[in-house]
């Protein structure tokens, strides 16, 4: 059996946890082998480790069946192994080439020699059908293509080993097709391929085989051929995952936010909400299905008070809130939990209860007269820490030490505890794992079934189905449609995403 | 006074102040687009002009006139050694960068300070000998108007400083060096995952600050004050930062903005010659480079970008 | 000592003393190279800060400005600012509290209070320029502080040569309304120039802690420090706190030139180059970990040091530059905390 990569007992220590513990990674040539594992699971240690950014405490790495050590990743890129980042590790005001050659410079003279540079770039996209522009800056071109510039990278190096982290993350269905396609064509061309991932659907549908990590540890290696969603999950999870949410049908009141002919422009003040009108209801969980860049951030962005609308009308209950502040929007009655939760959610460096008030510290019982009380804060904070499972040494522990899943209850507390008629919901589950999505996604039902109106954004197809009671899809700033969740299917929602039209009816 | 004439007061003033302020701002260019914010630039000029007095004092009775070149030249060696320390602390101990900054402006002139005390018992130098000399420029000072205007009686060290800036542009935009010192300021892990060494480019780029912005003290002591004492470098390593600034962190912005700066200054000092500009209070003419350097921030000149990665320590392996 | 060194918080206080005193032993290894005896050099500076009521007494009276400065540099800091421009502000405050002091008649009880006002409002408004800036064009403070440092220096220059010129490089004294000299102080300490001003300072010290800790105002100045994004998503004008910080650590600034100018000087010179204290206040902030209590220790500290640097170069024949050298060696390992960190994870494993 010939392997090209053999990671054998791995064993990776970060001060005060164990990242990695005794994992092995057996990579077969020509195949693709999956690196399954839910968020935090070590999957990334591992191939940090593999591409030499890590260096592990215990272990051996063979590639080719030749023991190595590979000290960091100039080693890596001589052994023939490359890395797709999840983040893109490209240098947004430098051009395609640039990116590409950055590190090992063909010259002349002394200077580069960008001309040489391109056209072996532009031959190299041709072979691999990886379009791209050499000569456009990366924070001009579309994340689909800043992904192949990616893999030129390594290609251009001469890799004929490639670590795929969580590579659809960021794509649209239709990128994702071709992704695959991608895929298939640097198989046939001879290379091996590591894909890491926690979606199943794509293991299904490309890998061989699939080696799977839990909390660290090493659970085994499956045929994918023998193999079924179901037993994948379980394996990553450890236990019996059920991905539906439970829920009754909902009971749709009255209209809650009405939104019309809202227009707003972005940081670069080009438009990217265009005349969007939108309505939910008390009682039900409107889902918001879209590529990233649509204009899903803006048109949050400009419910919240954090962005001036250019024009148009948002209503909440009937009252007029277009370009109030924020402090009076929150105080109107809509609550927010933000799409990135390190950026707007939390101050890291308060503690959780600081932050618990964050939105009402200047009002009573917290503070009077503009004086703070602290007992009454963090006699808030550790009932709702209770109520919400969160976490945490104490309430006086910084956000920062709290894991990513225990920081998002702590936000759901503080927006759900105060509330809101209205709630956003951005991206609620991203990079937590599988308990603490259970937990949010079981909470925003409830929210949904006391009768509050609740906008999910998400751009997890999965998860805007299986929660929604409505799919509003957006396409370039407007919504394009909306569709019933029980009828509508991933094929449909991914053309209107695209832009797309249904051939039936519209449902609204 | 036609206006020819004030012109040809103007520009060798300019050219003749604005000679320190460019190598030192070229310095800053190499530092901070390799993500390592200085403002250690006006310690380092400090370090510099006392490494070219001392060192032009004590070789000029052997070397003669030869001697304020040599001690240029040991001024760029001895500030590129010192800013050794900005690069372990910012670098290496991912020190607040701004604070190493302060803290090298400290020393340098504590410690240059020191020395003399100790060398000469008293707080400043004594003038050295042989300065480097305004010269009139072979053929070019002929050129009608144009000659008088650009090529008399202007310190050799100016027209080195503006070729030195368009040397720096060629390595910072056309090299291999250039394009993975930018990469470093802008996205250090890309470039680590692309296999550069992070930290060896850093260091490089602060020492190579260093290296300039002695040379640019060097060159102002051995041109203009003549001898080192506590005020020699007083604020000409800020104007200097400031000239960076004001031209976006690029070597010729940095050229223009630090000519400017350079006249800036001389009007202060020869502003009484020229009609109009003697009419003015002195103050005003002494605080012009620092408010248009505030209004030049304030966007009036169009938006200056630092390198993204500038300031901020890397951490191997932290996204 | 295994669990102390656990500890974060016992850990943030080592810090800053280790780096003085590895300040101070490199201080000792520079004179030692410098062909002076560091055993007698710090026993003259020992000397210079303790040995007398009288220089006791010099130490408080220049612990005053360093004090209110390092609140300036660590109020900013703690709003998330870098207030390099604390040496501008004393300036300008300084002058403005020569001016009030020396230009109107009042009785005590207002004209001393006026006259501090004065200076704070003026620190206030020369802080007040880079906050606005910063918040509405996004322009680094840092550089716009150090611009404005070099305008307050000429135009106080020549503001008193113009309007307050008593002669000889100096202003006009100011009226004794409007003193903070104090002969019982100057009596109990063998004729120094302590003043009232230390009671000022230690006030300033107070509230600054007060208002950060405790208000809701503080909560929110500290939010938009840590990070502006959440303090707008939490409904709170990231612009306005910018400004305010900055207006606030002005004032401050200003209050440490009141203190020269109303206290140990009674005048303003014309001066030619800085005072250094208002640069000697971010290693004061530094040292103190921008907390309103190890400022003023840490002042206590810079003080000694520098009103004791002259004792030391007339009795142990040190060059005074030695004290220059040793606090930015100080701010260096405060800086570098990391190393010192390193070293104190060392000493935590080998115990073990």
């Amino acid at each position: 059996m010939e392997f090209v990569i053999e990671m054998n007992n791995i064993r990776k220590e970060f001060p005060g946890i164990v990242a990695n513990n005794n994992i092995t990674l057996q990579v077969k040539k020509g195949e693709i082998h999956a690196l399954l594992g839910e968020n935090g699971a070590g999957k990334s240690t591992l191939m940090n480790v593999l591409f030499g950014l890590y260096q592990p405490e215990k272990g051996e790495i063979k590639v080719k069946g030749k023991t190595v050590k590979i000290t960091d990743p100039n080693v890596a890129n001589e052994l023939g192994i490359g890395m797709v980042h999840q983040h893109f590790m490209l240098v947004q005001n430098f051009s395609v080439t640039e990116n590409i050659i950055l590190g090992s410079e063909p010259t002349k003279n002394g200077s580069i020699n960008i001309k040489l540079a391109a056209n072996e770039i532009a031959e190299l996209s041709k072979k691999y059908g990886l379009a791209v522009d050499p000569y456009a800056k990366i924070e001009d071109i579309s994340v689909g293509m800043q992904q192949r510039v990616e893999i030129l990278k390594t290609l251009y190096r001469g890799a004929d080993i490639l670590i795929f982290d969580e590579p659809t993350a960021a794509l649209t269905p239709q990128e994702i097709k071709e992704l695959i396609q991608i895929l298939k064509r640097l198989i046939n061309e001879g290379k091996s391929i590591i894909l890491i991932t926690h979606k199943l659907k794509e293991i299904m549908e490309v890998c061989d085989r699939c080696t799977v990590i839990r909390k660290g540890e090493g659970i085994g290696t499956v045929n994918v051929a023998d193999t079924n969603e179901e037993q994948l999950a379980a394996l990553m999870v450890g236990r019996e995952v059920n991905f539906s949410v439970d829920k009754v049908d909902a009971t749709p009141g009255k209209d809650v936010l009405v939104i019309n002919n809202l227009t707003v422009h972005d940081a670069r003040n080009i438009p990217s909400v265009v005349g969007l009108d939108l309505t939910v209801k008390a009682g039900e969980i409107l889902g918001i299905a879209g590529v990233d860049g649509n204009g899903q951030t803006e048109l949050i962005e400009a419910i919240t008070g954090l962005r001036k609308a250019k024009s148009g009308s948002i209503k909440l209950n009937g009252k007029e809130l277009i370009n109030h502040s924020a402090r009076k929007i929150t105080e109107a009655g809509i609550g927010h939990i933000p799409q990135d939760r390190h950026k707007h959610g939390l101050v890291l460096d308060f503690s959780v209860g600081e932050n618990i008030v964050l939105q009402s510290y200047y009002k009573q019982p917290f503070s009077k007269f503009g004086i703070l009380n602290f007992n009454k804060i963090f006699e808030q904070a550790k009932k709702l820490i209770k109520e919400y499972d969160v976490r945490t040494p104490s309430e006086y522990t910084p956000a920062r030490a709290l894991s990513g899943g225990n920081q998002q209850k702590a936000i759901i507390a503080r927006e759900v505890d105060r509330s809101p008629d209205f709630l956003i919901a951005a991206q609620p589950t991203r990079g937590l794992d599988v308990g603490a999505i259970e937990f949010i996604h079981s909470k925003l039902v409830e929210e949904r079934d006391k009768g509050r109106a609740v906008l999910l954004v998400s751009f997890e197809l999965d998860e805007v189905m299986n929660l929604s009671d409505r799919i509003a899809v957006i396409y370039e700033g407007k919504i394009v449609d909306i569709v019933d969740p029980k009828t509508t299917n991933e094929q449909e929602l991914g053309l209107l995403m695209a832009g797309g039209k249904r051939e039936r009816e519209g449902v609204s | 006074m036609d206006f020819l004439a004030i012109l040809s007061i103007i520009i060798p003033a300019a050219l003749y102040t604005g000679a320190p302020l460019i190598l030192t701002a070229l310095g800053g260019v190499f530092s901070e687009r390799s993500g390592v914010v200085n403002i250690g630039l006006e310690g380092l000029m400090v370090f510099g002009a006392f490494s070219s007095i001392l060192t032009t004092l004590y070789i000029q009775d052997m070397v003669g006139p030869a001697s304020p070149w040599i001690g240029i030249l040991i001024a760029g060696i001895a500030s590129g050694i010192f800013s050794l320390l900005h690069a372990v602390a910012s670098v290496t101990l991912r020190a607040d960068q701004t604070v190493s900054g302060v803290a090298i402006n400290f020393l340098a002139l504590g410690l240059a300070i020191f020395l003399i005390k100790k060398i000469f018992n008293k707080g400043q130098t004594d003038f050295i000998d042989y300065r480097i000399n305004k010269i009139n420029i072979p053929i070019l000072s002929d050129i009608p108007i144009i000659g008088k205007m650009f090529f008399s009686m202007v310190p050799v060290t100016s027209f080195l400083a503006i070729i030195v800036a368009f040397i720096v542009w060629y390595i910072i935009y056309k090299t291999p060096f250039g394009l993975r010192l930018r990469s470093v300021g802008e996205h250090p892990m890309a470039a680590d995952t692309m296999g550069i060494n992070v930290a060896r480019m850093r260091y490089t780029g602060v020492i190579i600050s260093g290296v300039f912005a002695g040379l640019g003290g060097g060159v102002f002591a051995t041109s203009i004050s003549g001898n080192f004492s506590a005020g020699t470098i007083s604020g000409q390593g800020f104007l200097a930062l400031a000239a960076m600034i004001f031209g976006k962190w690029h070597p010729l912005g940095a050229l223009g903005a630090a000519l400017f700066f350079g006249l800036a200054q001389s009007l202060s000092v020869i502003g009484g010659q020229i009609p109009f500009i003697q009419d003015f209070p002195n103050v005003i003419l002494t605080i012009i480079p620092y408010v248009l350097t505030i209004l030049a921030l304030a966007g009036f000149v169009g938006r200056a970008e630092a390198p993204k990665a500038n300031g901020v320590p890397y951490i191997k392996g932290k996204r | 000592m295994q669990r102390l060194l656990q500890n974060e918080k016992i850990v943030n206080i080592l810090i800053p003393v280790m780096a003085a005193v590895l300040g101070m032993v490199a201080g000792a290894i520079i004179m030692f190279l410098g062909g002076y005896d560091p055993v007698k050099g710090y026993t003259a500076l020992w000397n210079g800060i303790f040995g007398s009521p009288r220089s006791i007494g010099e130490t408080i009276r220049a612990m005053s400005p360093l004090i209110l400065a390092g609140l300036a540099v660590g109020f900013a800091f703690k709003t998330g600012l870098f207030n390099i421009g604390v040496e501008g502000q004393l300036l300008v405050g300084w002058l403005a509290s020569v001016w009030i002091g020396y230009a109107l008649n009042l009785p005590g009880i207002i004209h001393l209070p006026l006259a501090i006002i004065a200076a704070a409002a003026a620190g206030a408004l020369w802080g007040l320029v880079p906050g606005l800036l910063k918040a509405y064009f996004k322009v680094h403070e840092v550089i716009v502080t150090i611009m404005m440092n070099y305008i307050a220096l000429y135009v106080t220059a020549d503001l008193i040569k113009r309007f307050l010129y008593a002669g000889n490089e100096k202003s006009y004294k100011v009226k004794e309304s409007a003193s903070l000299a104090s002969s019982f102080l100057a009596t109990i300490t063998d004729n120094s120039r302590l003043h009232y001003g230390i009671v000022v300072a230690i006030l300033a010290a107070i509230i600054m802690w007060y208002l950060l800790e405790k208000t809701t105002k503080g909560f929110e100045l500290r939010a938009v420090g840590f990070n502006q994004h959440a303090s707008s998503y939490a409904g709170m004008s990231v612009k306005k706190n910018i400004i305010l910080s900055m207006v606030i650590s002005g004032a401050f600034g200003g209050m440490a030139g009141a203190m020269e100018g109303l206290g140990t000087f009674q005048n303003m010179t014309v001066l030619s180059a800085f005072t250094g204290t208002g640069f000697n206040g971010i290693a004061v902030a530094l040292l103190g970990a921008n907390h309103a209590f190890g400022i003023i220790l840490a002042a206590a500290l810079f003080g000694g040091l520098r009103t004791a640097a002259p004792q030391m170069s007339f009795n142990a024949n040190v060059p005074s530059e030695l004290i220059d050298i040793v606090i930015a060696l100080i701010i260096f390992f405060v800086a570098s905390s990391y190393l010192i960190r390193l070293l104190l994870t060392r000493l935590r494993k080998e115990g073990k």
